[in-house]
């Protein structure tokens, strides 16, 4: 039925214009300005000249990629470890309901829905070196104080801390429906069989959730290869660069200095692109054998 | 006590806990600027100060402006953009969508600091930066493919009797849309039109990019300019930061079960 064809892209119509002038068109003046030596003048008024795939070796050769390559890959791996983990057990406490836990669990939530500036600014307050409540709680307990935001050792540690903050609440609304949809009876039959709660869990529940945990920890890794504001608002990366992301890395070439340098800076961008699509396919590829099976 | 309050008492002691930062939030923009530097610091406002919010309400109110209106011209984007679309994917269901609905998915992976490096020289070279609309179609790019993808699903689950009905009465395409589909997924458009709302209110990728040292500054940048100039004072920082909060936490209250079925839909498709 060919009206009904015309009919359906019509439909479509505004959204694909509008992926390939809100999408396709910033990311191709990306790519462009990845092969081009840009200087702030050529940015503004053009011509700026085809020098191909140097940006790239340069940001390869660069003494920084090895340290921002590094951190990207400790920042989400331990992200996602911690905030899957306590997610999960979070998720099976509030899974067998009690009062109040329909309230508790909503407002878990704040720290998702915080504007991802306030929740970085109120961390870089807390990590305070000598006002921070962090070092008062340390010191309190008897441990020694750090310089969380401006030690070299401490720093990635820091925003780490913060961003599996803010990725809990999301593990927790996501893995609690996935137990939601175990029925009840597998644990609980496992129990009457003589399974501890413990065996009950690792040998029942949890590989019964292991395709939503699948799915939670892709997006996670999706979403946390992405972190910007976060770091950039506690530490900008530093000190020398010992927080530095390959996303942070990149809007420090771009704009972190007075001197602008567009070419590398959508270089490192645009190998962003490639590990975060190469994750996401892999999410994609995950949710499709899941909906087969 | 029963097992059950036992399990409150916990439960309450992990909010607490999880909870901590919000307050610590809300008690530095209530603690004068002479106390902010004592160690150990105040638990609780003892001598509270208004001076932060009066700050906030003195240098601050044109930014809320902005975001307000950005953010809801970025849901009204959104949802102009999105529902005709998810309409035709979930009903009409045209030849050729799949790679579309594949492009939405990559779409979502994006880096927003990539994006938004690329909308700076696309803005740049067409003299549009600092603009509201500008701000406006950056930051609906967070929020189109979700919404797209979201509403998709929702419409999906009306009944292809009902829109078979229309059909039988007479009503072409365009009319089915809009009084039969669009009305039943109320639902749907409440949770894309929250979190298109609440995205926008939150970038700060894009306001810091594309702004270019210019005058349009939404909340976020206010925040970001008060750690940048003086950061001694933090009740000031603190007390934007609790009001940047708010429409987060009245959207929690008045559509907690619209935030959380957005978040599991983004994951799980039942």
């Amino acid at each position: 039925m060919p009206r009904r064809q015309a009919v359906g892209w019509a439909f479509l119509l505004p959204l694909v214009a509008y992926l390939l002038l809100c999408y396709v068109y910033p990311l191709l003046t990306n790519i462009d300005l990845s092969i081009r030596d840009h200087t702030v003048r050529s940015f503004v008024h053009g011509g700026a000249p085809l020098i191909g795939w140097d940006n790239y070796a340069k940001v390869f050769a660069d003494p920084a990629f090895g340290p921002a390559l590094r951190n990207t890959v400790v920042f989400t791996v331990v992200s996602l470890v911690f905030q899957y983990v306590i997610g999960l057990a979070l998720a099976v406490f509030f899974a067998r309901g009690f009062r109040l836990s329909v309230t508790l669990r909503a407002l878990l939530l704040v720290p998702w829905l915080l504007p991802l500036i306030v929740s970085a600014s109120t961390w870089a307050w807390m990590f305070n070196s000598e006002a921070g409540v962090v070092n008062a709680a340390l010191t309190f307990l008897g441990f020694g104080t750090v310089d969380w935001l401006t030690s070299p050792d401490w720093s990635l540690v820091a925003v780490t801390i913060a961003n599996i903050w803010i990725g809990i609440p999301f593990n927790l609304v996501v893995l609690y429906s996935g137990l939601r949809n175990i029925p009840a009876e597998l644990p609980e039959a496992s129990s009457l069989d003589g399974a501890s709660r413990w065996q009950a869990f690792w040998y029942v529940t949890f590989p019964l959730l292991r395709p939503i945990s699948g799915i939670t920890l892709l997006l996670g890794l999706v979403y946390t290869l992405k972190v910007f504001d976060i770091i950039w608002i506690m530490t900008r990366g530093g000190p020398s660069g010992s927080s530095t992301t390959l996303a942070t890395w990149s809007y420090e070439l771009g704009f972190g200095t007075m001197l602008p340098r567009f070419g590398p800076s959508a270089a490192v961008g645009n190998i962003l692109i490639v590990l975060a699509v190469a994750a996401g396919l892999l999410y994609v590829r995950l949710q499709r054998h899941q909906e087969t099976a | 006590m029963t097992r059950r309050s036992w399990r409150t008492v916990v439960g309450v002691l992990l909010t607490a806990v999880m909870l901590f930062p919000v307050y610590w939030m809300i008690n530095v923009s209530l603690t004068p600027a002479d106390r902010m530097r004592k160690s150990p610091p105040d638990f609780l406002p003892t001598a509270p100060t208004f001076e932060g919010y009066a700050r906030v309400l003195n240098e601050q109110l044109p930014y809320f402006a902005t975001s307000l209106v950005v953010a809801s011209g970025t849901v009204v984007l959104t949802l102009v953009l999105s529902a005709p679309a998810a309409y035709s994917l979930a009903k009409l269901r045209p030849r050729g969508r799949r790679p579309l609905l594949f492009a939405l998915l990559v779409a979502q992976m994006i880096p927003g600091i990539i994006m938004a490096l690329g909308f700076y020289g696309v803005y740049v070279s067409l003299g549009i930066t600092n603009t509201l609309w500008g701000l406006i179609f950056a930051d609906s790019t967070i929020a189109v493919p979700f919404a797209v993808l979201i509403l998709t699903a929702f419409m999906a689950a009306v009944p292809d009797d009902l829109v078979q009905a229309a059909r039988i009465d007479g009503a072409g395409a365009l009319r089915t849309f809009w009084s039969i589909v669009l009305p039943v997924s109320r639902n749907g458009i409440v949770t894309a039109a929250l979190f298109a709302f609440l995205w926008a209110w939150s970038d700060f990728v894009f306001a810091a990019t594309l702004d270019s040292g210019g005058s349009l500054k939404p909340l976020t940048l206010g925040i970001y300019r008060y750690i940048g100039n003086n950061n001694q004072e933090w009740n000031a920082i603190m007390a934007t930061a609790v009001v940047a909060s708010v429409p987060a936490t009245i959207l929690l209250v008045l559509a907690q079960r619209f935030v959380a079925s957005g978040i599991t839909a983004g994951a799980v498709r039942d």
